[in-house]
């Protein structure tokens, strides 16, 4: 039995979850400790100080999505990201800098200061910028998909949306295209159960997220967003399935959004027992104490990576807000090609 | 040698840029087996097969969509909207993702959007429309609108090897009209996107248009010229960019001008060329600059209602015999 020929949600059936070797979940740690001190730093300091305008989101307490959906995706490999997934951002190897530079709309940034926060791309690194019309992103990596395919390439895409994303017409021709095709792309939703101020159940009548994939001839799989182990091994299997050449997998990941849905939001539409069953759930504090009792890591161990990841955020904070603002003409530039 | 028909040309030009580059390709409704609603890619599957000639689901913002992937992989797509009226279910994917990627962060999408458009084919509210102003007012896109078979060959071509998004126009009721046949030459050439072309010379006024109104225009510009009055005809080819140079020239030559189109009145393209040539020319103007358009109705369907509808060789006469008065 291989995922060659079964689809990856039977095959989890079948076999149970696997789990990645302990370098792997070290450094799996090592990103969602990094991604929500990063975020941490954004929303609750430079943003607070001013020194960050405009809209900010972040993914405290999704950070388990974007990180073990990504972390072992070959170089070659596409991501799409959307608006909570800066763990997508990191492992790819976009820097701190660029990326602190890009939401203080410094030179330096990933768009030069013409776009803001997460909306970041990079070919180099394999990442596609999405765009604030949630849910484009889909046709888009239906697209990417499909020219692995011309060009025989064993390439995949993961594609990530929230919940709210799946209301579009966009996310069901996407799907329903790449389904059709057989494009190599994951559709990974994080399912943080508010789009914005709107819950779930204004937003679907069906359950799940995932009910929706036999409507598209997909397998689809629930999976439990806070346990970055379980997104890990669904994605490996949905990856492999895309790599051979059988089509897209939807997996869905339940989680919650343990903030606002930007930096001026206080949520106050949602009941506070809530963030309190979900705080309980934390996916960093859930994969530290599975470490810890394996004797995988320390807790001073812990200890220390927090603080070099804390001092690796310092010196690019330092340097990004030295880093220069664009020129005012720099608007006009590039909105088509230009010889250089 | 034969005459080559608009609809042939377009494919032709495709068919070339796909024999020259192993990157473009082909996706749209019922662009492969059937060969396209109007035929334009009769033939393309048997000769490069289903992997670049592709036929998709009903989904106009996924063809684009995914049309903007796999440019962003470096493809070249060419994606054909069946009737430009349902380029309205893609605009989000053109306006937002495609225009946009290149100034955002520095990824260009070479991908052409063909949109089948115009009426007086009797095709009623939704297969008759002249959507172009959209994207004329869409930074980021370039926007082309052929009037005859050699600029259609010519502007394809051109639009496939532009680095940045082309929404390509191509009048249906020139698809097949004897008129505009004619013979192309056997090399490979290409038309420069943002260059306009004078259809015909004259001192006493000028029109300026683009796509099927060109006609109207000449045949105008022949029956004006019965009765002295010399009209000059500037067929712009491309909106966006459009040939300012050559807008203002033809006005500074003849000091009073005509625009037309068959697009519709309020925001079409002859408002932005109204401005720029009182912004640039006004001081040679001698006389109102005056708009021939389709009035601001959807483009009805009862061959009456649309004839009323489109701008007519006796507007033309009307208008030119009032300006030349003046």
């Amino acid at each position: 039995m291989n995922a060659k020929t079964v689809d990856p949600h039977t095959l989890a059936k079948l076999q149970g979850p696997a789990l990645p070797p302990r370098e792997t979940q070290l450094k799996i740690l090592y990103y969602m400790k990094q991604v929500r001190e990063l975020e941490s730093r954004i929303e609750r300091k430079l943003y607070r100080q001013g020194k960050i305008v405009g809209g900010v989101y972040v993914g405290r307490g999704q950070e388990a999505i974007a990180v073990g959906s990504c972390i072992d995706l070959r170089a070659d490999d596409v991501v799409c990201p959307s608006h909570r997934d800066m763990g997508a951002f990191l492992i790819r190897g976009m820097s701190l800098r660029t990326i602190l530079a890009q939401y203080m709309g410094r030179k330096t940034g990933a768009t030069k200061g013409k776009d803001s926060n997460m909306h970041m791309g990079s070919l180099e690194h394999n990442l596609i910028a999405f765009i604030s019309m949630l849910g484009d992103n889909v046709p888009v990596a239906t697209g990417i998909g499909l020219s692995f395919k011309m060009r025989g390439q064993d390439r995949v895409v993961m594609c990530s949306f929230g919940d709210g994303a799946t209301s579009r017409g966009d996310w069901h021709e996407g799907l329903n295209m790449a389904a059709v095709m057989k494009c190599p792309v994951v559709f990974i939703c994080n399912n943080n159960q508010y789009a914005y101020s709107t819950p779930l159940e204004r937003q679907m009548a069906v359950e799940n997220v995932a009910d929706r994939a036999p409507a598209y001839g997909i397998p689809g799989e629930i999976v439990d967003g806070n346990d970055v182990l379980a997104v890990w091994d669904a994605s490996q299997r949905a990856i492999e399935w895309a790599r051979g050449g059988h089509g897209p997998t939807l997996i869905e990941c339940k989680t919650f959004r343990m903030t606002g849905h930007s930096a001026h939001d206080d949520a106050g539409y949602v009941p506070p027992e809530l963030f309190e069953f979900w705080e309980s759930r934390d996916p960093i504090r859930r994969l530290e104490r599975s470490l810890v009792q394996q004797n995988m890591i320390s807790e001073s161990g812990i200890v220390e990576m927090q603080n070099r990841i804390s001092s690796e955020i310092d010196e690019a904070i330092a340097i990004a807000e030295k880093d220069p603002y664009p020129d005012p003409e720099d608007c006009l530039r590039d909105v088509y090609f230009e010889e250089q | 040698m034969a005459l080559t028909t608009y609809v042939d040309a377009i494919r032709q030009g495709i068919s070339e840029e796909m024999e020259r580059d192993d990157n473009v390709f082909v996706l749209g409704e019922d662009v492969g087996i059937y060969g396209g609603a109007f035929k334009v890619t009769a033939g393309l599957l048997e000769k490069f097969g289903e992997t670049r000639v592709i036929d998709t689901p009903i989904s106009e913002s996924a063809i684009v969509g995914a049309a903007i992937g796999a440019a962003l992989m470096g493809l070249r797509p060419i994606a054909e909207m069946q009737f430009a009226d349902f380029i309205s279910c893609a605009f989000d994917q053109i306006t937002n993702f495609a225009a946009k990627c290149r100034y955002r962060w520095g990824a260009g999408i070479p991908i052409v959007v063909r949109a089948p458009s115009g009426g007086n084919i009797h095709g009623g509210p939704f297969h008759s429309q002249n959507p172009e102003m959209h994207f004329v007012h869409t930074p980021g896109l370039k926007v082309v609108c052929p009037s005859t078979t050699y600029d259609a060959k010519g502007l394809i071509k051109s639009a496939i090897r532009d680095p940045d998004p082309v929404i390509y126009f191509e009048h249906k009721f020139l698809y097949r009209w004897p008129r505009v046949k004619e013979e192309l030459p056997s090399d490979d050439y290409t038309v420069p996107i943002g260059k306009a072309a004078l259809r015909r010379k004259g001192s006493s006024l000028s029109i300026i248009t683009y796509g099927a109104m060109v006609y109207v225009a000449l045949d105008a510009a022949a029956e004006l010229q019965k009765e002295g009055i010399d009209v000059e005809v500037l067929d712009l080819r491309s909106l966006l960019p459009f040939d300012r140079e050559a807008v203002l020239e033809t006005v500074k030559k003849t000091s009073k001008v005509i625009l037309l189109h068959e697009d519709t009145r309020i925001g079409g393209f002859a408002g932005e060329l109204a401005a720029v040539i009182s912004e640039e020319a006004f001081d040679y103007l001698d006389g109102p600059i005056r708009r021939i358009t389709a009035p601001d109705t959807p483009v009805p369907f009862s061959p009456p209602l649309e004839e009323f509808f489109l701008p007519k060789v006796s507007d033309v006469l009307r208008v030119a015999r009032e300006l030349h008065a003046y």
